[in-house]
């Protein structure tokens, strides 16, 4: 076996083994760093030795006397702790995976989300502390911080380590999704230098969505934040040219996008639209699916676009829900429409001077014949984003037009 | 999201403080730095000198001219920052409400959020 298919599979096996030690012994944070410890040994023994008979059991079993260990060398606690450790050593190990339920645990609300976020890549994703800390570009002891005070409020708030149940257990299911989109974005948005690490991150945000629809496979939000992430990511290619400017959508060398993934995406969009009731992922991911469909920007489907658009300003209200459809209506209507459904917007405090308002009134002033218009929008947005790439891309359709 | 939250000290009012005050000021910011370590929000601070003590530097026709600063004709200077990575600018503002410079007439708190970054990432 290669070394990366070792971590590969020490990169699955990490939550699982997390999660039962947990259910034997509560205890978050020392599982935690037996389970890394444990991770550790098997990253220098199997590649030397060769694989266990039953991986999964060896890593138990090692991250089990780890932690036994650790506990029995507390001497405060020595005579409670041994008791525990005496019934502790792994005779079988139990078949249920508990990712699902780690990752419940790791998305508990009481976190704000840059911690369920960074506690979720460690304890589920099985990344290291400094792995994570570089994605997100803050030092190490910044990022150990924000993950030790998580499992810290995680121990106080005495969450006991189980699926919740009922309309709890579907909230909280909204946060992990939340999470992973998330850390899906933050891969996949451009950010200048730093690619490499980002794009992992979205590699690992597809993974973990691949592992909670594997257990959740009836979802259709589950199935439509899949498909999303898929659909989205089928495009990286053709989004950015070599030196990191951006490419709007109906700019892209289609012939660039990857097949394989939109192939996959579409077919669970498919499928989760045919189930009972429609969430916020799976119709976003519909429109992926219709933009995906279009060999060109021209042959795009817009009605059926700003058709998918209304329902999810119905179901889902949210200014940039119809911002996008603004985009939508331009196209089937004109962009007089788009402008006009714009000008609904002007009054919500969360848009007012947002970057992505100014930049698509400025597209649709541009598309109607008013450059001036369209200059002095493109600028001021330029000035509103954070974004280095989109702040160059802004500035370069304003000086096109300059009057 | 990473800020910038840049404190804008006037030397003026700053001398016109008593002892007390400065002092309290001095643990108002020891307080928030322990806090913001605990919460996993700072990545750096950094203090500078009084602006009497900067340089001003320029190159003309390849000669350095090295000058006595500051540069700037105003009443307030840069006294130091804060660079911190939060979960949005809502909590960016929250936290620098936390300074104690904001609580004193002439003394300004700038938040900023940080566009681009580089180098090392151990602060």
């Amino acid at each position: 076996m290669t070394t990366s298919a070792i971590e590969d599979l020490l990169r699955e096996l990490t939550p699982q083994v997390l999660g039962a030690l947990i259910r034997r012994h509560g205890q978050f944070e020392a599982c935690e760093d037996a389970v890394q410890e444990a991770v550790l040994a098997a990253s220098v023994q199997w590649p030397a030795e060769g694989l266990p008979d039953n991986p999964r059991g060896w890593l138990v079993t090692v991250a089990s006397r780890r932690l036994i260990d650790q506990l029995r060398s507390d001497h405060a606690r020595r005579e409670r702790e041994s008791a525990t450790a005496a019934e502790v050593v792994p005779e079988d190990v139990p078949d249920t995976d508990d990712t699902l339920v780690l990752l419940f645990l790791c998305c508990h609300p009481i976190l704000t989300a840059a911690s369920q976020t960074a506690l979720t890549l460690r304890a589920v994703g099985g990344l290291t502390t400094a792995e994570i800390a570089r994605a997100f570009l803050v030092p190490e002891a910044t990022m150990a911080a924000r993950i030790s005070r998580a499992k810290q409020r995680i121990k106080a708030a005495g969450s006991s380590f189980s699926l919740p149940e009922g309309p709890e257990r579907e909230e909280r299911l909204r946060v992990v999704l939340h999470v992973l989109y998330l850390i899906f974005n933050e891969g996949y948005t451009a950010s200048s230098g730093h690619e490499l690490h980002r794009s992992d991150l979205a590699r690992e945000a597809i993974r973990l969505a691949r592992m909670v629809h594997a257990q959740l496979p009836e979802d259709g939000e589950v199935t439509g934040l899949l498909a999303l992430m898929l659909l989205t990511d089928a495009r990286r290619q053709a989004r950015t040219t070599e030196t990191g400017d951006l490419i709007p959508l109906d700019e892209q060398d289609r012939t660039k996008w990857d097949r394989g993934l939109i192939d996959e995406g579409t077919e669970l969009v498919k499928a989760s639209l045919a189930g009972p009731a429609l969430g916020p992922y799976q119709l976003q991911a519909a429109i992926a699916a219709t933009h995906a469909d279009a060999a060109t920007a021209e042959e795009t489907d817009w009605p059926q676009v700003h058709a998918l658009y209304l329902i999810l300003e119905r179901i889902a209200p949210n200014p940039m829900v119809t911002l996008n459809r603004a985009i939508a209506l331009a196209e089937v209507e004109g962009p007089a429409a788009g402008l006009a459904l714009l000008s609904t917007l002007d009054g919500d405090e969360r848009m007012a001077g947002h970057h992505r308002l100014l930049s698509v009134r400025a597209h649709l002033l541009e598309k109607t014949g008013d450059p001036a218009g369209a200059y002095e929008h493109y600028r001021r947005a330029a000035k509103s984003t954070a974004s280095l790439a989109e702040q160059r891309y802004l500035e370069s359709r304003a000086s096109r037009i300059k009057p | 999201m990473k800020f910038l939250i840049s404190l804008h000290i006037n030397p003026a009012v700053l001398d016109a403080l008593t002892d007390e005050e400065k002092a309290a000021i001095g643990e108002g910011h020891g307080r928030f730095m322990e806090a913001l370590k605990e919460s996993g929000e700072l990545i750096t601070t950094q203090a500078l000198v009084d602006p009497s003590q900067a340089a001003v530097v320029s190159v003309r026709n390849g000669q350095p001219v090295v000058t006595d600063g500051p540069f700037l004709e105003a009443k307030e200077y840069l006294g130091g920052f804060y660079l911190i990575d939060c979960e949005n600018k809502e909590r960016a503002i929250e936290l620098a409400t936390q300074i104690p410079d904001t609580a004193i007439q002439g003394l300004g708190v700038e938040v900023r959020q940080v566009m681009f970054a580089d180098g090392q990432l151990e602060a």
